[in-house]
C-alpha cells in the first residue's frame, strides 16, 4: 500500500548528554538494533545524532525534530526539563526518554508533565536501553500511523462535501434560472408559456429533496444514530410492500415486477432497514430498466439469514462502471442515464445497511442486458 | 413590463444544441421572447439531424454533450455546410473541471471552428449582444 511507504522504517534518534562516552554508547547500542512491527509490515531501525548540551540540542531540533529524544536531565547549561519546555509546539510524533543519574520521583513527575514518554535511570545496560527504545519506537510508529489515517479521513470527507456541494448547486441553479425567467416575464405574458418551466423547477426541487433525505439517512446509519429495533419481521411482506411502492412508476413504463419466494419468511431484523434495502433495489431496477422490461425480485432464506436478488432487464453497466458503483454520488452519467434522476447515494445506503447486518452486496451486470443485485443478510431466524 | 414591440424585435432561426435540459429550456424561452425562431437539440446527433432539413442563421452549441468534444464536431459540420453561419460555443467545462479552453490566438481560433466561446453560466444579455453583433453587426 502507498500509505505504508510513508511510514518510514528508520527513526531518527537524538542523544543529548554531556558525557561523550554515553553518547557513543547509545549510538553503538542502537546501530544494528531493529524492532519488527509485523502489524504495520515494517522493521524499525535507528540513526543516531548527538548533542553535548541542551542549547546544542535545541539548535539542532530547530532544523527538524527527531523521532526519539534521549535526554539527560543534568546538563551543563539548561537542564533537560527546560529543553522539554522549549520544544517547538505543533503536531509531531516525537517521544522523549529522560535519562537520569539520580532518579528522584520529583524529577520523574515534572518530566512526565512536560511530555516525556519514559525514563532510563543511569547507569543502564545496552539491553535496558534497547527495551526502553523499543517501547518508545512502537509509540512513535503508532502515533504516526494514526495521524496518517486521520489525514486520509479528512481528505475523504473533503471530497464528499465538495461533490455534495456540486450536486446541490446544480438543481438550485436551474430553479433560480426558471425563477428569473418568470420574474422577467421572459416568455411573454401568457401564463401557459411558463408551464414547462414550473414543471422542471418542481422536478429539480424534488431531486434536491431526495438527495438531502438520502444524505440524512446515510449519515444517521453511518453514525449509528439511527435506533435499531430487532423484531420478528416477515421479510416477504416487506418485499411485497416495496413492490407496491414502485408499481405506479413501473406500470407507467410497462415494466412488470415479479416476486418469488416463500409465502412468509420470518426473520429477526430491523423492519425499516429491510424496507430501505428493498425499496432502493426495486426503485433502481425500475429506474434503470427499459420500457416494457421486467424486474424479478427473489427472496430466499439462507443459513444464516436471507438473500434478496433483484434482476432487471435494463441498460446494464460495463465492468468498469460496476467497479465504481459503490462510491458515493456515483451515478453512471452517460447518454442512457441522462434523463434518470437519482441522488447517487442509494447503493451506498444499501451497502452500509447490509454490512450493519453482517452481510454483503454483490452486483452482476451486462451492458444493454440488465443488472442483478444480490443482498445477503446474516439475520437470525424468528421463531 | 416590457412592451411586445420591444420584445419581438428579432428575426432569424437559431439552433440551440445543449444536453442540459434546464439550461436549454431557459435559453429557448428567452430567445423566443426576443422573437427568434429556435430549433432545439439535446444532443449533437439530434442537431445533425435538424441540420439535414433546416437552414439556420446562427448556432449556440454546448461543448460537452454525448462526448466531451461533441460540440466541436458539430461546430465543424455547421461550418462545413455554411462557413458563414456564426457559431457560439458555451461550456461548463472550465467551471467544473478547471480545464480552460481559450481560443485567444489565430492558430487556436483556426482549430476551434467556433466564432466565440463562452463559459457557463453566461448572462443572457451578453449572449444576446453577441447574437445581435453576428446577425446585424
Amino acid at each position: 500500500m502507498a500509505d505504508q511507504a510513508a511510514v518510514t522504517g528508520r527513526l531518527r534518534v537524538l542523544v543529548v548528554d554531556d558525557e561523550p562516552g554515553m553518547c557513543r554508547g547509545v549510538a553503538r547500542a542502537l546501530e544494528r538494533f531493529a524492532v519488527p512491527e509485523p502489524d504495520l509490515g515494517l522493521t524499525v531501525s535507528f540513526s543516531v545524532a548527538q548533542a553535548a548540551s541542551g542549547e546544542e540540542a535545541l539548535a539542532m531540533m530547530a532544523q527538524g525534530l527527531p523521532d526519539l529524544l534521549l535526554l539527560d536531565h543534568k546538563l551543563p547549561g539548561i537542564s533537560g526539563i527546560e529543553v522539554l519546555e522549549r520544544l517547538p509546539a505543533g503536531e509531531h510524533d516525537l517521544q522523549t526518554i529522560m535519562i537520569t543519574a539520580y532518579a528522584s520521583l520529583e524529577t520523574a513527575v515534572t518530566a512526565i508533565k512536560r511530555g516525556a514518554y519514559d525514563f532510563l535511570p543511569k547507569p543502564f545496560t545496552p539491553d535496558e536501553l534497547r527495551a526502553v527504545v523499543r517501547k518508545a519506537a512502537h509509540a512513535v510508529v503508532l502515533a504516526r500511523q494514526a495521524r496518517q489515517l486521520a489525514a486520509e479521513k479528512r481528505q475523504v470527507r473533503f471530497q464528499f462535501i465538495s461533490v455534495l456541494g456540486h450536486e446541490l448547486k446544480a438543481p438550485l441553479g436551474a430553479i433560480e434560472g426558471y425563477l428569473r425567467i418568470m420574474r422577467d416575464r421572459a416568455a411573454g405574458s401568457e401564463l401557459a408559456a411558463y408551464d414547462e418551466a414550473v414543471a422542471r423547477s418542481l422536478v429539480r426541487a424534488d431531486q434536491m429533496r431526495k438527495l438531502i433525505e438520502d444524505l440524512l439517512q446515510l449519515t444517521r446509519i453511518e453514525s449509528g444514530q439511527r435506533a435499531r429495533t430487532l423484531a420478528p419481521t416477515d421479510a416477504m411482506a416487506v418485499l411485497r410492500a416495496a413492490a407496491e411502492t414502485v408499481q405506479p412508476d413501473a406500470q407507467a413504463r410497462g415494466i412488470s415486477v415479479t416476486l418469488a419466494g416463500p409465502v412468509t419468511l420470518p426473520v429477526l431484523a430491523d423492519a425499516t432497514e429491510l424496507e430501505i434495502i428493498a425499496n432502493n433495489l426495486l426503485t433502481n431496477a425500475v429506474k434503470y430498466n427499459r420500457d416494457g422490461g421486467t424486474v424479478t425480485a427473489t427472496l430466499a432464506s439462507a443459513a444464516p439469514g436471507l438473500t434478496l436478488t433483484v434482476a432487471d432487464t435494463g441498460i446494464g453497466m460495463t465492468a468498469e462502471e460496476t467497479a465504481r458503483l459503490f462510491g458515493e454520488f456515483v451515478r453512471m452519467r452517460n447518454a442512457k442515464t441522462k434523463h434518470i434522476l437519482g441522488s447517487g447515494l442509494g447503493l451506498s445506503i444499501v451497502k452500509k445497511l447490509a454490512e450493519l447486518n453482517g452481510g454483503s452486496v454483490t452486483v452482476a451486470s451486462t451492458p444493454d442486458a440488465g443488472t442483478t443485485v444480490t443482498v445477503a443478510l446474516a439475520l437470525p431466524a424468528a421463531g | 413590463m416590457m412592451s411586445e414591440a420591444k420584445a419581438k424585435r428579432h428575426q432569424g432561426t437559431l439552433l440551440v444544441a445543449d444536453d442540459d435540459d434546464d439550461y436549454r429550456l431557459q435559453l429557448v424561452l428567452q430567445l423566443q421572447r426576443e422573437g427568434f425562431r429556435v430549433l432545439e437539440a439535446d444532443s449533437a446527433q439530434a442537431a445533425e439531424a435538424l441540420l439535414q432539413r433546416e437552414t439556420i442563421d446562427l448556432a449556440i452549441v454546448d461543448v460537452v454533450m454525448e462526448n466531451w468534444d461533441s460540440g466541436f464536431t458539430l461546430c465543424y459540420h455547421i461550418k462545413q455546410k455554411n462557413p458563414r453561419t456564426p457559431v457560439i460555443m458555451v461550456t461548463a467545462v472550465s467551471s467544473e473541471t478547471g480545464i480552460d479552453i481559450d481560443a485567444a490566438t489565430d492558430e487556436e481560433r483556426s482549430w476551434v471552428k467556433a466564432d466565440v466561446l463562452f463559459a457557463k453560466p453566461v448572462r443572457f444579455e451578453q449572449l444576446l449582444n453577441q447574437i445581435e453583433h453576428f446577425l446585424h453587426g
